[in-house]
C-alpha cells in the first residue's frame, strides 16, 4: 500500500463501496493519489477501474439506481457531501473518454465550449485559451490553419488529443483519463503518451488502461483492480518488477486478464 | 461438399418468385404516384396554359360563374396560415420532445407518449369539430367584445386565419415531436458525457450540445410539418371561413376569413363544370409544387444530416 497521507494528496479515498442497484461494483477501497502524479488503473475488464474512475467525478450520477459508501476527498473536501456543486467539481475534475467524442462543431468551437459555457464572452480571451490549449495538447501546429473546420475531420489521434484541449481549456485541477490510446494506431498512442508525461507538471493525472506497457512508460503509482478489490497499489516500478501479491504477478505475467 | 448453384433447385424458384412479388408491390407505389401526378396535370395543365399561368396564379378573384379562376388569395391562404401554424407549433413541438427523451420522468413518458400517438390518430373531421365549437367561439368573443369597433363585420365571425394556425398547430405537432424525438435520442451520449464531464450545466449541455446535435432532424421534422399543415382539408375548411377574398394587409388580418388551396378544390369540386373542374385540378397542381419542394428539401437536409 501507498505510504500514509503526505502532504500534498490531492484525492484521498477512504472505505469506499460502489454499488448498481444491489450488485457491489467496489469494496473497501482505500487509496491516495499525489499531486502532480500519473496514476494508473490496471485489470481486467469488468474489474471496476473504470467505475472508479467514474466515483472521482461524479459521473456514475448518471446512471440512475447507483450508490456510494465511503469517502472521497479532493483537497480535503468530500466530494459526495450533499453541499457539493457537481457542476464545480466537474470543472475542477475533467474527463478523456475512451473513444474521442469530439463535438460536430468546429475545433475552435470544441475547445471554447467549457469556457462560453461558463459565461466567457471575450473574443481575445477565448482565442487565448483555445490556443493555449491547443498548444498544451500538442495539437496547435496541426490544426492552427483550420480552426474553423469540423472537429469530425480530424484523425483520430487528433480527435483524442482535441478531447484533452478541450478538457484543459476548463482549467481542471486534475485530469481522469478512460483508456484514451484504445481507439488510436501506435503513432497517435505515442503522441498521447508524451503528453500525458508533459501534463503532469501541471495537473494530476489518473488514467485507467488495459495496455500494461502504456502503464509502466507513463504512470509513476500504479493500482491492479481484481473484481471490484483494489489488489495492490504502489510505485509503478514495484508493481511490475516486484509485486507483492499473487494475483498481481499473475496478471502482469499474462496468465490472465 | 458442393457449393454450386443448383439449377431448379426449389429454394431458388421459391425465392425468385417472392422476389417478383415484392418488386410489383414495389413498383404499384410508383405507379399510383405516377397515375396520380399524370391524371391531375393532364386535366390541368392545359386549362392552366389556355387560361394563362400568370393570370391563373397571381389573379386576385375566384368567380367560376364568370370563368374568372384567380388563385392568389387561395395562395395567400394556404402560405400564411402554414408559416403561422408552423411559429406556433414547431417551438411547442421541439420543446415537448426535448422535454419527452431529456427531462420527464419514465412515469410522465408513459402518459405523454401514447397520448401524442392518439392525437395524430384523431380524424380530422374530428379537429374541426373541435375548432368549431371551442375555438370559433373564443376567437367570436374577442372579435365581438373587445376588438368589435376595430374589425369589419365580415372578420367578426370567428372563422378566422387564426382559427386554422390554431387548428393546424395542434395537428402538426405529433409529426413534429415524434420526429425531433427520434433525432434528440439519436445523439450519441458521448456528447452529453464530454459535455457533462466538464463542468456544462444540464441546460448548457441541452441547449448547446444536444439540439444543435439534433438540427438536421429536428429541421426535418418542422419542413414534413409544413407539408401536413399545406396539406391538411377538412379541418381547416371547417373553421377558416373560406372567403375568396385576399386578407386586409394589417393586424386585422389575423380575423379575416381565408381560403386554403386544398378548401377550394374540396369546397367545389362536388357541383364544378367542366372548365371549373379543370381549373379546381390546376389548383392541385400548384398544391403538388409545393408539397414537390417541401418534400425535396427534407430529402437534401436528410441527406446532409447523415
Amino acid at each position: 500500500m501507498i505510504a500514509p497521507k503526505e502532504q500534498d494528496v490531492k484525492i484521498a479515498v477512504e472505505g469506499l463501496d460502489f454499488f448498481y442497484g444491489q450488485k457491489q461494483a467496489l469494496h473497501n477501497i482505500t487509496m491516495d493519489i499525489r499531486e502532480n502524479e500519473v496514476f494508473a488503473f490496471i485489470g481486467p475488464s469488468g474489474c471496476g477501474k473504470t467505475t472508479f474512475l467514474r466515483v472521482l467525478n461524479r459521473m456514475n450520477d448518471l446512471i440512475p439506481y447507483t450508490s456510494v459508501k465511503g469517502s472521497v476527498r479532493i483537497d480535503g473536501q468530500d466530494i459526495y457531501d450533499p453541499n457539493v456543486d457537481v457542476v464545480q467539481l466537474r470543472k475542477a475534475v475533467g474527463t478523456v473518454f475512451q473513444k474521442p467524442n469530439p463535438f460536430p462543431i468546429s475545433i475552435f468551437d470544441n475547445v471554447a465550449y467549457g469556457p462560453k459555457a461558463n459565461g466567457l464572452k471575450n473574443k481575445q480571451q477565448l482565442m487565448e485559451i483555445v490556443e493555449d490549449s491547443l498548444r498544451q495538447a500538442a495539437l496547435w501546429d496541426e490544426v492552427k490553419d483550420r480552426l474553423n473546420e469540423s472537429a469530425l475531420g480530424l484523425s483520430g489521434g487528433q480527435q483524442q488529443r482535441l478531447c484533452i484541449a478541450r478538457v484543459m481549456a476548463v482549467k481542471p485541477e486534475i485530469i481522469l483519463m478512460d483508456e484514451p490510446t484504445s481507439a488510436l494506431d501506435p503513432v497517435a498512442t505515442f503522441k498521447v503518451e508524451e503528453l500525458i508525461t508533459e501534463l503532469k507538471k501541471n495537473y494530476t493525472v489518473v488514467i485507467v488502461t488495459h495496455n500494461m506497457e502504456q502503464a509502466a512508460r507513463v504512470s509513476d503509482k500504479t493500482a491492479f483492480f481484481l473484481d471490484g478489490v483494489v489488489i495492490e497499489a504502489d510505485e509503478t516500478n514495484n508493481i511490475f518488477t516486484n509485486p507483492k501479491q499473487k494475483e498481481t504477478e499473475d496478471y502482469i505475467s499474462g496468465k490472465f486478464g | 461438399m458442393k457449393f454450386q448453384k443448383e439449377r431448379n433447385n426449389k429454394n431458388n424458384i421459391e425465392e425468385a418468385i417472392v422476389k417478383v412479388i415484392l418488386f410489383i408491390m414495389a413498383l404499384s407505389s410508383i405507379i399510383s404516384l405516377g397515375l396520380i401526378t399524370f391524371f391531375v396535370f393532364n386535366e390541368g395543365l392545359p386549362f392552366m396554359i389556355g387560361y394563362g399561368i400568370t393570370d391563373f396564379i397571381f389573379g386576385t378573384t375566384w368567380n367560376p360563374t364568370e370563368q374568372v379562376y384567380g388563385i392568389f388569395p387561395m395562395i395567400v391562404g394556404s402560405v400564411i396560415v402554414t408559416i403561422f401554424a408552423i411559429l406556433v407549433g414547431a417551438p411547442i413541438g421541439i420543446a415537448v420532445a426535448v422535454y419527452l427523451v431529456e427531462i420527464a420522468p419514465p412515469r410522465v413518458t408513459k402518459i405523454v407518449k401514447p397520448a401524442i400517438l392518439l392525437l395524430e390518430g384523431i380524424p380530422s373531421v374530428v379537429i374541426g369539430l373541435f375548432g368549431m365549437v371551442v375555438i370559433i367561439d373564443v376567437i367570436r368573443r374577442l372579435a365581438r367584445g373587445p376588438l368589435a369597433d376595430y374589425l369589419p363585420a365580415g372578420y367578426q365571425t370567428g372563422y378566422s386565419i387564426l382559427a386554422g394556425v390554431l387548428i393546424l398547430a395542434i395537428m402538426i405537432l405529433p409529426t413534429i415531436i415524434s420526429i425531433s424525438a427520434d433525432s434528440i435520442r439519436a445523439v450519441p451520449k458521448e456528447y452529453k458525457e464530454a459535455s457533462l464531464a466538464m463542468g456544462s450545466t444540464k441546460w448548457q449541455t441541452l441547449f448547446k450540445v444536444v439540439v444543435p446535435a439534433a438540427k438536421s432532424g429536428i429541421l426535418a421534422a418542422v419542413i414534413l410539418g409544413v407539408g401536413r399543415a399545406i396539406g391538411e382539408t377538412m379541418a381547416i375548411i371547417m373553421v377558416i371561413g373560406n372567403s375568396v377574398q385576399l386578407p386586409i394587409p394589417g393586424w386585422e388580418a389575423v380575423f379575416a376569413p381565408v381560403r386554403t388551396l386544398t378548401g377550394n378544390i374540396a369546397l367545389e369540386m362536388g357541383y364544378a363544370g367542366p372548365e371549373h373542374r379543370q381549373a379546381l385540378f390546376a389548383t392541385g397542381i400548384i398544391l403538388f409544387l409545393f408539397i414537390i419542394i417541401i418534400n425535396s428539401i427534407t430529402l437534401l437536409l436528410r441527406r446532409r444530416g447523415t
